[in-house]
């Protein structure tokens, strides 16, 4: 695997933060550091060991299919400067 | 004095609880003057609060002082918990200004039942941290030494608690982040186990790893508060639909015949020789009281918590986190350029360092090529260290380790770590937390001028057993 600095701005470009040259040059040797650590994984056998993507066995959890009181259309536009005609504004999509 | 003696005294009219309140307050500024403990301190709250609770009494409304568990108690609320109209920022510069529109479900049952809420808590932002040290705000000083630190990332919580009488806490682990500064700061910290209590309200660091619980200077404060946030919550999809216990029941009750394992591994080289003695002491202090105790080998916790904890960690951080991006609520900029640019700009201006650094680390180990040898992988191992567990819980009652294997360590030590090094300090908290396991901080002696803490774990759903050790140790001394 090698951690390299297109690596790092493609990851970065994907998680969509833009990293500075002083974060680049600090980053590197750390994300190699902590994954070459973390690579230490591939030691325990895991063959035909499932994933647990919770701690303990969650149930499906649904409920009725009906009308609940939730934020009204105001409270929910309150927290923001960017809105429209009831709507949130967002930045231009193409 | 224990909040339910306080109770006793509001209710018999020997306090006034406004002017308490006031006072606690007062108390509150000048502390954090030197502390930093608070984020926000939630004055106007808490007096309406008081003086509404003030109202009822000179009413004399009928049964009103039936069954309020924490009346007129002063509770503090990490900053990452939202409470309706105070700003709750979880110490990110992102959430600067944000007030949430609703209560946690936590915040609701603590008002139910009166508690007093006096305040937001200080902590690393989001949680990424060990020492409280990674904040837009101000970075909250160990209450035994002002230049070290109470731990983290609930640090705010713990100082505050050793600092201030009369007040429980409300904290969040996702790692180690109740017990960790509850050790350092030298109080109690209880993490439940996965789901037991909401995570509505709560502002999440990884969904399948963080716990809200209590931390207060007594075992008695902590289990009462323990008994208003325990539940099920239809609003919380994995809120365990499992009745709550009465958890102060446990407290003083005897322990003769509980069996506890010694985590082997947890103890000998990088544990420093005054915190194996106290913990060593702490031990003795439970076999004293009738509990036995043998050495268990535990190998997948020590030594591979640290890497599945963060691969998990930073993988689930990093898909939360996407939901900062400068719209509907938080931090906002100019609506300028394309998506992208508008939110990559908005995220790079307002996370901090560590998040970045986490966000980063998490979005490689999910990425196609890297998934399965880190987030996968990961998953994998929890399921075996679950297992690890779960067979060690067939023959013990609760396991023990130190909770930290250093002393509460000083910003200028602290500077001098890499961010590997940082995680490293967690190798004690990391895998209960991976494994949603109940798990406390009892502080065992004082050592240097510093507390430490022993680390008790106990099976899923187990709190009770942990509150009856912790209890015996409490007024074993």
């Amino acid at each position: 695997m090698e951690v390299d600095r297109k690596l790092l701005e493609h990851v970065a470009e994907v998680a969509r933060v833009k990293l500075s040259e002083e974060e680049i040059k600090k980053f590197l040797p750390q994300l190699k550091d902590a994954l070459e650590f973390f690579s230490k994984l591939k030691e325990v056998n895991t063959d035909d060991v499932k994933p647990s993507f919770h701690p303990v066995e969650i149930r499906n959890s649904v409920r009725e299919d009906a009308e609940e009181e939730c934020l009204s259309q105001d409270e929910a536009l309150s927290l923001t400067e960017h809105k429209k005609n009831g709507y949130f504004k967002g930045p231009r999509a193409v | 004095m224990l909040a339910k003696e306080f109770i006793e005294k509001i209710k018999n009219n020997e306090i006034d609880i406004v002017e308490h309140t006031e006072k606690i307050i007062q108390e509150c500024k000048e502390i954090n003057k030197e502390y930093n403990y608070f984020n926000t301190i939630s004055e106007e709250l808490a007096l309406n609060q008081a003086r509404e609770i003030n109202k009822k009494i000179l009413s004399k409304e009928k049964n009103f002082f039936a069954n309020k568990k924490l009346l007129g108690v002063a509770i503090s609320v990490k900053d990452s918990i939202c409470v309706k109209d105070v700003e709750t920022t979880a110490g990110s510069k992102i959430l600067q200004g944000y007030k949430p529109l609703f209560d946690a479900f936590a915040i609701k049952r603590v008002k139910e039942e009166g508690g007093i809420i006096i305040g937001k808590t200080a902590q690393d932002e989001f949680g990424f941290g060990t020492f409280s040290i990674n904040s837009a705000y101000g970075i909250p000083k160990n209450p035994f030494d002002k230049e070290r630190s109470c731990g983290g990332s609930s640090g705010g919580a713990a100082g505050l608690s050793q600092k201030l009488k009369n007040h429980i806490a409300l904290g969040e682990s996702t790692g180690g982040s109740i017990t960790t500064p509850a050790s350092f700061c030298g109080v109690f910290g209880l993490c439940p186990t996965y789901g037991r209590v909401s995570r509505y309200g709560l502002i999440d660091f990884a969904n399948s790893l963080d716990k809200i619980g209590p931390m207060g200077k007594s075992m008695e404060d902590a289990a009462l508060l323990m008994n208003v946030i325990a539940g099920h919550d239809k609003n919380d999809s994995t809120s365990l639909n499992v009745k709550a216990e009465d958890y102060e029941k446990y407290l003083k009750k005897p322990i003769k015949g509980i069996k506890i394992g010694i985590i082997k591994e947890a103890f000998g080289a990088g544990v420093e020789r005054e915190v194996e003695k106290n913990v060593y002491n702490g031990i003795n202090e439970l076999e004293e009281e009738g509990a036995k105790a043998e050495e268990i080998s535990l190998e997948l916790p020590i030594k591979y918590g640290i890497s599945t904890y963060y691969m998990i960690a930073a993988s689930e951080a990093s898909t939360n986190l996407a939901k900062f991006c400068g719209m509907r609520y938080g931090a906002a900029e100019k609506l300028e350029g394309s998506f992208n640019e508008y939110f990559t700009k908005v995220r790079s201006n307002n996370f901090g360092e560590e998040a970045k650094r986490r966000i980063i680390l998490g979005t490689f180990a999910r990425m196609a090529g890297y998934k399965d040898a880190f987030y996968l992988k990961a998953a994998k191992v929890r399921t075996l260290m679950i297992n690890e567990y779960k067979k060690a819980f067939k023959k013990f009652d609760a396991l023990v380790s130190p909770t930290a294997s250093i002393l509460p360590p000083k910003f200028s030590e602290i500077e001098k770590l890499s961010p590997l090094q940082h995680y490293m300090i967690d190798v004690m908290t990391v895998s209960p937390n991976v494994a949603g396991l109940p798990h406390l901080n009892v502080p065992v002696g004082i050592e240097k001028n510093l507390p430490v803490g022993m680390l008790l774990i106990a099976d899923h759903l187990q709190e009770g057993k942990l509150i009856q050790l912790g209890s015996a140790v409490e007024h074993g001394k």
